[in-house]
């Protein structure tokens, strides 16, 4: 068989050689409509089917709250009641009694009419509805259908998945012992399927576009989720080239994985804490075996999205508190919700802005709404004694949005001690440094705040004036700039004169080509994806702090960003990764 | 027939989960529901005991609804459900 090679995006890093699992279900759309003879037996078939759809949809609820936490699963919850519904299941046996009609036309009828209804709302929560609706569709007609598509419970063995698209109720029913990849028709960078693909660590090419027909079920396929490359019944050549690959990567696995025991000292002696990223609590298990001092970024978005509604007090409490016990006493800084600019919360209902990264988001949205700060705070609090937790506040950009978050702080301290709640003694509390005026006001910052992270990401973004996001820009967007690098001095310099320690969260803080000039600058804490966390530590391990202030003296009087990438190329040690 | 007019408060309005709850505590009691939305000069009234029903109504924050109750306990039907749409659902 000829080899195809089909070009996607990669979103999850990972080479994956294995078979293909095209998941293809039955779908509601592909039916004629039919009259029946019995209408009887037609009802008989459908309460049988609503049976089976029930039991199926209990048993993923129970594995959705067990895997992914109470919240998630109340979108499974809503399509069970839609099938307990007066307006569903009756006028469904009336068509079938009254006209005839065939029970797969009748779930037919009855879901594209309920559908449609959500489909013409207003707001665009509710429109999204409309797919609920018919994922139970879809559910009951699966039953119903003697035509059997592939299903994921069909998945036995290890396989890459192929499919169009996985929605939230896919990806509950996954066994990611068997998944080693998953390529898909759509989705991109920030969709669903690739933070799952992420948080899960399943390298995953995605938006392959039609393309994707060209692989059948049980094709040997290649994918490389760095480049976004996917070979399709790979020649012996491409197989072969790709396997070395692999075993480069193992190789190196094993080689960085002696670093994770390590402590994170120079060869002089200087101690940085090494720390890592997180979104959900699932991430946080294990992180200590691959060397993480604990957790510099625990983004608490992801709690609050995918769902239909504020996620509560008790529900807020159960994650921080896992997160800090999962870290065995480790510091784990929880970052109060960042949200808005180009991450949304349709239950907030928040406004279109024509500028959202310069708009309504992070703290400034918390500061406005201030119920919602007010219950995490609390939520915080109260987990605070199962663990050492601090709180930093997002997107400060001057002395008084951050007064005002820690007078809310202490306002959910004062709520909780009348309540008789228990709460850690001491929570250092920091802010995070991604707007140049906190930077340049990092001394008078530093007078009262515990700690200072700096987030590169929105830094660069907000000093070089760049949407990265933004394809004729985006070659602007770079850490290495001088201006970035000043800024990040100023920060550390106050913080060391006033005697709090600064830790970076950005992607910044994961490079390896960063490292010593990070070193040299005298940052304290490093926070990082957890694949990045050996290498880094490598890089960090092989250097001499002296070595590394030195260059830091003299990348501080470049003039541009390539100047400094040269510099620092320059300065890798021949053996470094 | 019972009736009494109440206002959304909570922030999402019918969402999934406060007409999730709403249809629970309707289902609870022997008593027939129905909300009533008033539009303009139409009333659009739906089963309070149907979750697909209420949402469709496309409710928000601030929609005024009558909620109507008939049957044998109407009256603590009408109670519960009425302080459960006043306490915005438990929601912040």
């Amino acid at each position: 068989m000829e080899e195809k090679q089909l070009q996607g995006l990669g979103v999850s890093a990972g080479i994956r050689i294995g078979k293909a699992f095209v998941y293809a279900p039955v779908r509601l759309t592909d039916i004629e409509k039919k009259k029946t003879d019995d209408p009887t037996r037609e009802i008989e078939r459908l309460r049988q089917a609503k049976a089976r759809c029930q039991e199926e949809l209990q048993a993923l609820i129970e594995r959705a709250v067990s895997t992914l936490g109470e919240e998630k699963a109340v979108i499974l919850k809503g399509q069970i009641s839609f099938l307990q519904d007066p307006t569903f299941f009756p006028p469904m046996e009336k068509l079938i009694e009254k006209d005839g009609w065939t029970a797969e036309t009748a779930v037919h009828q009855i879901v594209t009419q309920i559908a449609g209804l959500f489909e013409g709302m207003a707001n665009e929560y509710m429109r999204e509805r409309a797919a609920d609706v018919r994922d139970v569709g879809n559910r009951l007609f699966a039953q119903l259908s003697e035509r059997k598509g592939t299903e994921l419970s069909d998945i036995r063995e290890q396989v890459i998945l192929v499919a169009d698209d996985l929605t939230p109720s896919d990806t509950v029913q996954l066994d990611k012992n068997k998944v080693l990849g998953f390529v898909t028709r759509i989705g991109g960078k920030t969709s669903h399927t690739a933070i799952l693909a992420n948080s899960l660590g399943i390298a995953a090419v995605l938006g392959l576009g039609d393309a994707v027909d060209a692989i059948r079920h049980g094709d040997e396929i290649v994918i490389d989720g760095t480049t976004g490359r996917c070979f399709v019944n790979p020649s012996e050549g491409t197989k072969a080239s790709y396997l070395q690959q692999l075993e480069r990567e193992e190789a190196e696995r094993v080689e960085l994985a002696a670093y994770a025991a390590r402590e994170a000292v120079t060869k002089d002696g200087f101690r940085v804490e090494l720390a890592a990223n997180i979104g959900t609590v699932e991430e946080a298990q294990g992180l200590l075996e691959l060397g993480a001092e604990g957790i510099g970024l625990y983004r608490t978005e992801f709690l609050f999205m995918g769902q239909s509604s504020m996620p509560d007090e008790e529900t807020q409490f159960a994650a921080y508190r896992a997160v800090a016990e999962a870290v065995q006493g480790k510091p784990v800084v929880i970052r109060t919700l960042d949200i808005g600019g180009d991450k949304e919360l349709p239950y907030l209902e928040l406004p279109k802005e024509m500028n959202p990264f310069l708009g309504y988001r992070a703290i400034r949205l918390c500061l406005d709404r201030k119920e919602l700060l007010l219950t995490q705070l609390r939520a915080i609090l109260r987990a605070s004694v199962y663990g050492t937790v601090k709180i930093m506040f997002p997107m400060i950009s001057g002395m008084d949005e951050w007064r005002q978050a820690h007078s809310l702080y202490e306002e959910a301290r004062e709520q909780l001690r009348a309540e008789g709640k228990a709460v850690a003694e001491t929570i250092e509390l920091g802010i995070m440094i991604e707007i140049p005026s906190a930077a340049l006001m990092a001394p008078s910052f530093a007078k009262e705040v515990d700690f200072f992270s700096i987030g590169t990401n929105d830094l660069v973004q907000y000093t070089v004036a760049v949407d990265r996001m933004n394809e004729k820009v985006a070659h602007l967007y770079d850490y290495f700039h001088p201006a970035v690098i000043r800024l990040i001095k100023t920060v550390i310099d106050a913080s060391n004169k006033y005697g709090i320690w600064t830790g970076m969260c950005g992607s910044m803080a994961g490079d390896p080509l960063a490292a010593p000039l990070l070193l040299g600058l005298g940052l304290h804490e490093w926070s990082m994806s957890a694949s990045s966390l050996t290498r880094v530590k490598k890089v960090v391990t092989d250097m001499k702090r002296s070595e590394c202030v030195a260059l830091a003296e003299r990348i501080l009087e470049m003039d541009t960003a390539a100047e400094v990438r040269q510099a620092l190329e320059a300065f890798r040690r021949p053996v470094s990764v | 027939m019972l009736t009494k007019d109440v206002t959304i408060r909570n922030e999402s309005g019918f969402h999934i989960r406060p007409a999730q709850l709403f249809t629970e505590k309707a289902a609870s009691f022997q008593s027939d529901v129905k909300v009533i939305v008033h539009k303009d000069a139409d009333n659009t009234e739906v089963d309070g005991k149907s979750i697909l029903g209420l949402m469709t109504l496309g409710l928000e924050k601030g929609s005024v609804i009558t909620i109507a109750t008939e049957g044998s306990d109407a009256e603590a039907a009408l109670d519960a459900l009425t302080s459960l749409v006043e306490s915005g659902f438990g929601e912040a």
